[in-house]
């Protein structure tokens, strides 16, 4: 059974649909990437996964569970975290309280997951007692991420988690996405820098307009004359 | 040197007890307005609820307080913690949060909030009658006259024991506040919320719990207030218009939703209203002999009068939205 | 959530614009059949006592209706306002106070007056120093320093003057103008205190604004009540001239239903303006600051400005229906400016019959006055009536403050109403028509 299955979702704000039909599949084991132009729906597919947008078609399934318009804090009980690209930490509070946050529902296993997270972000434990918001971008990123993963998702939702940093903690940022998958956690993940983001992608979604338009493995769609002549700007 | 009690008396106690007063009023709206993100307008009438409940429950058992040897409405007062409290969540579940579900601008928050202010105080009056009530049912007040070891001081320091009850309650409620907001889960969470409600509930965080403990700290808090300042006066049904403005003034002076901001906050509207009205004559008096013949003091020199008192918040508001509308500390821009 | 009401607003007008107004007719009907009934039980000079206030209570709701209405500014201190307007009422004209101006007392006021303007003119050049090449803060302290001594020298001045027009001949007396020049200077008073406020309130938070009219509202109370020497204060002056012959004169009925001519031009006149303004283009860009404030800042309207005109503007009415309702109660008594009475009482009247609708407002206006009116006969009533039954069947021992305490019950009403209209019908019972593509 995947551990995330979405099937011709259409949705978007206000009765204007954003979302026309997307199929979107994603393995326990799998990093899914979600690439396409301005306006296609990427964010939105993924706030509709994280159910923070009115689903009108369509079913989106968590372990064939069907979970839809399920309100946000049952859908972190159920296993799933989400990044947003913006406003991702709490700036007043320390690092530590940041992280801590991510484990609201479990708070037996803060001092357990709070290890986990400074091993996978070292850079994060010399600034714990500091408050977020004075961090820099790329670490905020890690904070923003050992955040969602506090919670032991089986699945996170990053929306474009290297939007604005450098080449170098882009590839930062990448390296721990993959070092979080071989660690059992299926990812999805909108980007902006596709064709990086498709090297490390098991699966690659291109959307345009609301639709699939492309899905295949991430090297596939690298390969592409088609997909790299129209998305990945040649 | 009696002119130097004399300034004690009517500056630094009386500035402390007024701060004392106006941080812990101040206090609950900057948690309402960190949380719900609206001024809330009835919260000095939950400081009238509070101190009349004591008020009734003291006139029940007049003489709960004797057994244990403290006034009657210092017993009373955690049942009228929990009594406010309970109407604060209850306020909310019935006013407040059907308009949230509606997605209203705040504006029209704070618009409910004044029908709420109306029907508390209009419930108080009918039940209470309009008149002032002491909150020492049966007790008597006691007032404490500390006469200085100083040679020639007649006057003595005069503190009250109300005013006592304060100072150590205020103390309390500001360690515990901050033990709270910094040591626990739901004060982190609430911490949390203050600063990104969307990110705290993308964390699992049970928005409508927060909700609930910050009615519920704001409602104990309001009980505090308002029960101290009706037994260091009196209790009366009026008394929130007159405090409505000092509280926000104090709030915005700390910077919205800086809780440690508010209780400065407090005290310098407390101290300035008692700076304001007091009469710099008095201090100046020993002087007078040593003074050019041309400076003759005139008897008052006070800035403004008792009764412009409302003048001082209301300044200092002012002074404050113009030169730095996020307050004196760093305050968050909600 | 702005999509949601944009969406929102779409809908309501997918109706033609042209039906015939079956909402509007039937509300006319209702209160109709309301103002008869209270004519033939109360008499008609009570009736038209009840008209006159409703109709200046109207023009304080037209003005309500236009900041929070047109352009979503919420002024909680429309008593204030109300105040300032029936103090100018009462100045420009109850008769000269001969005692006061042969006196040397006008002169004393003119001297402290200079001083005044002399005082704020030296704090204006020392806050300037810098210029001079002083630091900022020595020039700050130097200014406050100053600043508070001249302060304390004026007002000390002032103080004495004040007691001595006080103790020797009560208070300064009228200027014995006609009534209508009050009125106009009670609207320009009142238009300049909303523009101090507006100026300082209107880039902030809008629960600022709320906050701070509050504050003001108190404050012109308490100047009011205390400037006896200006006001007589809680002695209250009476009886005020008015616009039209006297009561005296032509009998109460007749007379009142002069008065209630003069105030119903005034507001036709303010209506027909305003329903001009507001299909003006400036109505046009104030409710679209109102509606979405970022993009019509993108469009380069400047915001702050177009705010703080509509501020002013309801004012202004404020100042002027306070003035009209001062001179007709023929008394001015700063005591009896209550924010239930002259602040909440407004915002209900705008808030059940639609923000931003001037009919609406108008009809809310009459219609809640009149149950404000007939509430408080109704209330003891029933006081009256548990009251029998209490003592009837459990000896229940009624209180001797029966009569003020049923008054506090109208409290309790006003606040509900506003909760429940809030949550109910926010909108009103005639709702803003937002006209889309014409």
């Amino acid at each position: 059974m995947p551990l995330l299955d979405a099937r011709q979702v259409h949705g978007g704000y206000g009765g204007m649909n954003i979302l026309n039909g997307v199929d979107m599949t994603i393995e326990a084991d799998e990093i899914g990437v979600i690439v396409g132009p301005n306006g296609a729906g990427k964010s939105t597919m993924l706030k509709a996964i994280f159910g923070q947008l009115n689903v009108t078609q369509g079913d989106i399934l968590l372990r064939g569970e069907p979970i839809h318009n399920l309100p946000t804090n049952r859908l972190v009980e159920l296993g799933m975290g989400f990044v947003p690209q913006e406003h991702n930490v709490f700036p007043s509070l320390t690092v530590k309280e940041n992280l801590e946050m991510g484990a609201f529902l479990k708070p037996g296993n803060i001092k357990r997951m709070l290890a986990k997270a400074y091993e996978f972000f070292p850079p994060l434990y010399d600034k714990r007692h500091q408050p977020a918001g004075e961090l820099s971008g790329g670490q905020r990123q890690m904070v923003a991420m050992g955040r969602a993963l506090m919670a032991e998702p089986e699945l996170l939702l990053l929306d474009e988690p290297t939007a604005g940093l450098s080449p170098k903690y882009m590839y930062e940022i990448f390296d721990r996405v993959k070092e979080v998958n071989a660690a059992g956690v299926g990812i999805l993940m909108v980007e902006q820098n596709a064709k990086q983001a498709l090297a490390i992608a098991d699966k690659g979604f291109v959307l345009a307009a609301g639709q699939n338009r492309f899905t295949d493995s991430g090297q596939a769609l690298l390969a592409d004359p088609d997909v790299a002549k129209s998305f990945l700007g040649g | 040197m009696n002119e130097f009690v004399f300034f004690i008396n009517n500056v630094l106690i009386a500035g402390s007890v007024t701060g004392s007063i106006y941080a812990i009023g101040a206090v609950g709206v900057t948690l309402v307005f960190s949380i719900m993100r609206f001024a809330h307008f009835a919260h000095a009438d939950m400081m009238t609820f509070g101190a009349f409940m004591v008020l009734l429950l003291a006139t029940l058992f007049p003489n709960a307080g004797a057994a244990l040897g403290v006034p009657t409405a210092i017993v009373m007062l955690p049942l009228a913690m929990v009594l406010t409290a309970a109407l604060a969540v209850g306020i909310d579940k019935a006013f407040y949060k059907p308009l949230r579900a509606h997605g209203v601008k705040p504006i029209v928050m704070v618009i409910g909030s004044l029908g709420v202010t109306l029907m508390l105080q209009g419930l108080i009056r009918l039940f209470s009658g309009t008149g002032g009530q002491s909150l020492y049912v049966d007790d008597r007040k006691e007032i404490f006259r500390l006469a200085l070891p100083i040679e020639g001081v007649r006057v003595p320091v005069v503190i009250t024991e109300p005013q006592i009850y304060l100072f150590v309650l205020t103390l309390v409620a500001v360690i515990g506040l901050q033990l709270f907001l910094s040591r626990t889960r739901l004060g982190k969470a609430m911490r949390a919320m203050s600063d990104n409600p969307d990110l705290a509930r993308a964390s699992g965080i049970n928005t409508n719990t927060i909700v609930a403990v910050t009615w519920v700290i704001a409602g104990g808090l309001a009980a505090i207030a308002g029960t101290l300042l009706s037994m260091d006066v009196t209790f009366k049904p009026d008394l929130s218009f007159h405090l409505l403005l000092p509280i926000f003034a104090a709030a915005i002076v700390g910077g919205v939703g800086h809780p440690f901001g508010a209780i400065a906050g407090g005290f310098v509207v407390g101290f300035a209203e008692t700076l304001a009205v007091f009469n710099w004559n008095v201090l100046l008096r020993p002087f007078r002999d040593s003074l050019p013949e041309w400076l003759e003091l005139p008897n008052n020199l006070a800035f403004v009068g008792t009764e412009y008192k409302i003048v001082v918040p209301f300044f200092i508001l002012v002074a404050i939205l113009v030169w730095r509308p996020t307050g004196i500390f760093k305050g968050k821009v909600i | 959530m702005t999509t949601n009401d944009f969406h929102h607003r779409d809908d309501t007008n997918s109706a033609p614009q042209s039906r015939f107004p079956v909402r509007e007719l039937s509300l006319l009907v209702v209160l109709a059949i309301a103002v008869s009934a209270v004519f033939m039980v109360m008499g008609s000079a009570y009736s038209t006592r009840m008209l006159v206030e409703a109709s200046c209570y109207a023009i304080l709701a037209l003005g309500l209706t236009i900041q929070w209405g047109y352009a979503g500014q919420f002024n909680a201190g429309v008593m204030g306002f109300v105040a300032l307007g029936g103090f100018c009422a009462m100045t420009f004209s109850v008769p000269v106070n001969p005692a006061f101006w042969d006196s040397s007392l006008p002169g004393e006021l003119a001297r402290v007056l200079a001083y005044v303007v002399a005082g704020i003119a030296l704090v204006f050049g020392l806050s300037r120093l810098t210029r001079l090449g002083l630091p900022s803060w020595l020039r700050t302290v130097i200014t406050l320093v100053v600043g508070m001594v001249v302060y304390m020298v004026v007002i000390s001045e002032f103080r004495e003057v004040t007691d001595a027009i006080e103790s020797q001949m009560g208070f300064v007396g009228g200027l014995g103008l006609p009534v209508w020049v009050g009125w106009i200077v009670g609207g320009a008073l009142a238009g300049g205190v909303g523009y101090f406020i507006g100026h300082v309130c209107l880039g902030l938070r809008s629960d600022y604004l709320a906050i701070a009219t509050l504050g003001i509202a108190e404050i012109i109370k308490a100047f009011l009540k205390n400037s006896d020497w200006l006001t007589r204060g809680t002695a209250t002056v009476s009886p005020l001239p008015w616009p039209v012959p006297a009561p005296g004169e032509v009998g109460f009925t007749l007379a009142r239903a002069m008065y209630l001519s003069v105030t119903a031009v005034m507001i036709l006149a303010i209506f027909f303006l305003l329903n001009r303004a507001y299909n003006a283009p400036w109505g046009r860009m104030i409710r679209a600051i109102r509606d979405n404030e970022v993009s019509s800042a993108a469009m380069g309207k400047d915001i702050n400005r177009r705010r703080l005109e509509i501020f002013v503007l309801g004012c202004v009415l404020m100042g002027i229906g306070g003035a009209a309702l001062g001179s007709f109660n023929s008394i001015f008594d700063p005591n009896g400016y209550l924010p239930l009475n002259h602040t909440f009482l407004v915002l209900v009247m705008v808030i059940l019959g639609g923000p931003g609708n001037n009919l609406g407002t108008l009809f809310g206006a009459v219609a809640v006055y009149i149950i404000w009116i007939m509430s408080e006969p109704l209330a003891l009533y029933v006081m009256e009536l548990a009251a029998h039954f209490g003592q009837a069947s459990f000896g229940w021992e009624v209180p001797s403050s029966l009569e003020s305490r049923a008054l506090q019950a109208r409290v309790f009403v006003i606040g509900l109403l506003i909760t429940i209209v809030l949550r109910v019908a926010p909108k009103g019972l005639l709702p803003e028509k937002v006209k889309h593509h014409d």
